[in-house]
């Protein structure tokens, strides 16, 4: 009896590993961002591109930066989310439109709704580089001191919004 | 006449020479030591192809990020630095021996070493275990007797 024991055992251990490993998200990249200054930028306005928007404005307040494109696929799946979540009023967003041209990212705007104060045009994707973007749509959730607390790959979803972000948006709020 | 128009209208595209995007290859020297480093570098989007053979748009970005720094005369390390700085170890294909990787460095020895001593063990059992059967003299006999027929 006992000599079936070890292999048993050493089964488990893998199973249950491998069991793990199956909820896991290998495409989910934890960001070294988290906890650090939200890197400064300063880019044209995507609806007024003779003014600008930068980072720094926002201290003091807590902000999501949406990371989105009108030639993203998931933006789509994520933009009712968010136009529900402006409506709200709880958190102001702000867009950066990567790597998009202006006249698309606009007409993108006006055919869904716009749920972002404002956007930023990011025409070649360097502040996108600068904030670690390697699949829009990203959200960043940063507080009062400029710093980002949070990072959501992929589309924000009801679950993630509800679980981990207006949470955590409450939280550094009443800091 | 018109053989010569014709013929003058041939020799067009030699006049008309357009110009030629600027190659990246301009400078082979730079150009190797960038696919060099990022043949060490993880792309994101595909995650299991390098950066250097990686043809998603990010890939191609960060290649130009990591020439023009080139061309700025930021070091190797410099610029693996800056982009660990924002993608995190991830984008290393050679993870760096820190607390939670010491698991992936040393497992694989520590699983080797459990095996030694799992080995020594079951051949000192062994040893005890098969020790020479001793036979009488009868078994003996009875055994050649069998062995003879």
């Amino acid at each position: 009896m006992m000599r079936f024991i070890w292999p048993f055992v050493i089964f488990v251990v893998l199973a249950g590993f491998l069991y793990v490993g199956l909820h896991l998200n290998p495409r989910e990249v934890p960001s070294p961002l988290i906890g650090k200054p939200a890197p400064a930028f300063n880019l044209a306005q995507l609806h007024d591109p003779s003014k600008r928007f930068t980072a720094e404005e926002m201290k003091g307040q807590v902000w999501l930066l949406n990371v989105w494109a009108s030639w993203c696929v998931s933006c789509r799946v994520e933009h009712p989310v968010l136009m529900a979540l402006s409506r709200q009023n709880i958190v102001p967003i702000y867009g950066l439109d990567y790597k998009d041209k202006r006249e698309a990212g606009l007409a993108w705007l006006q055919e869904g709704g716009n749920p972002y104060v404002l956007s930023a045009s990011d025409t070649d994707g360097r502040i996108g580089i600068d904030y670690g973007v390697y699949g829009v749509p990203e959200t960043y959730v940063i507080d009062k001191e400029g710093v980002i607390r949070y990072k959501q790959i992929g589309p924000v979803t009801q679950q993630s919004l509800h679980e981990k972000i207006l949470p955590l948006v409450a939280e550094l709020k009443a800091k | 006449m018109n053989k010569v128009l014709i013929l003058l209208f041939c020799l067009l595209p030699v006049v008309s020479y357009a110009g030629v995007a600027k190659d990246l290859a301009e400078d082979p020297v730079l150009e190797k030591r960038m696919v060099k480093l990022a043949q060490d570098l993880r792309c994101l989007v595909c995650q299991n192809e390098s950066l250097a053979s990686s043809r998603s748009e990010l890939a191609n970005d960060l290649r130009q990020e990591v020439r023009e720094q080139m061309q700025k005369g930021m070091s190797d390390q410099e610029i693996i630095d800056y982009l660990v700085a924002r993608y995190g170890d991830y984008v290393l294909f050679d993870p760096p021996v820190k607390s939670y990787t010491l698991l992936l460095w040393y497992g694989p020895f520590a699983l080797l070493l459990i095996g030694l001593i799992g080995l020594v063990f079951q051949l000192r059992n062994r040893k005890t275990k098969i020790s020479e059967p001793h036979l009488s003299d009868e078994d003996a006999k009875r055994a050649a007797d069998l062995l003879n027929t």
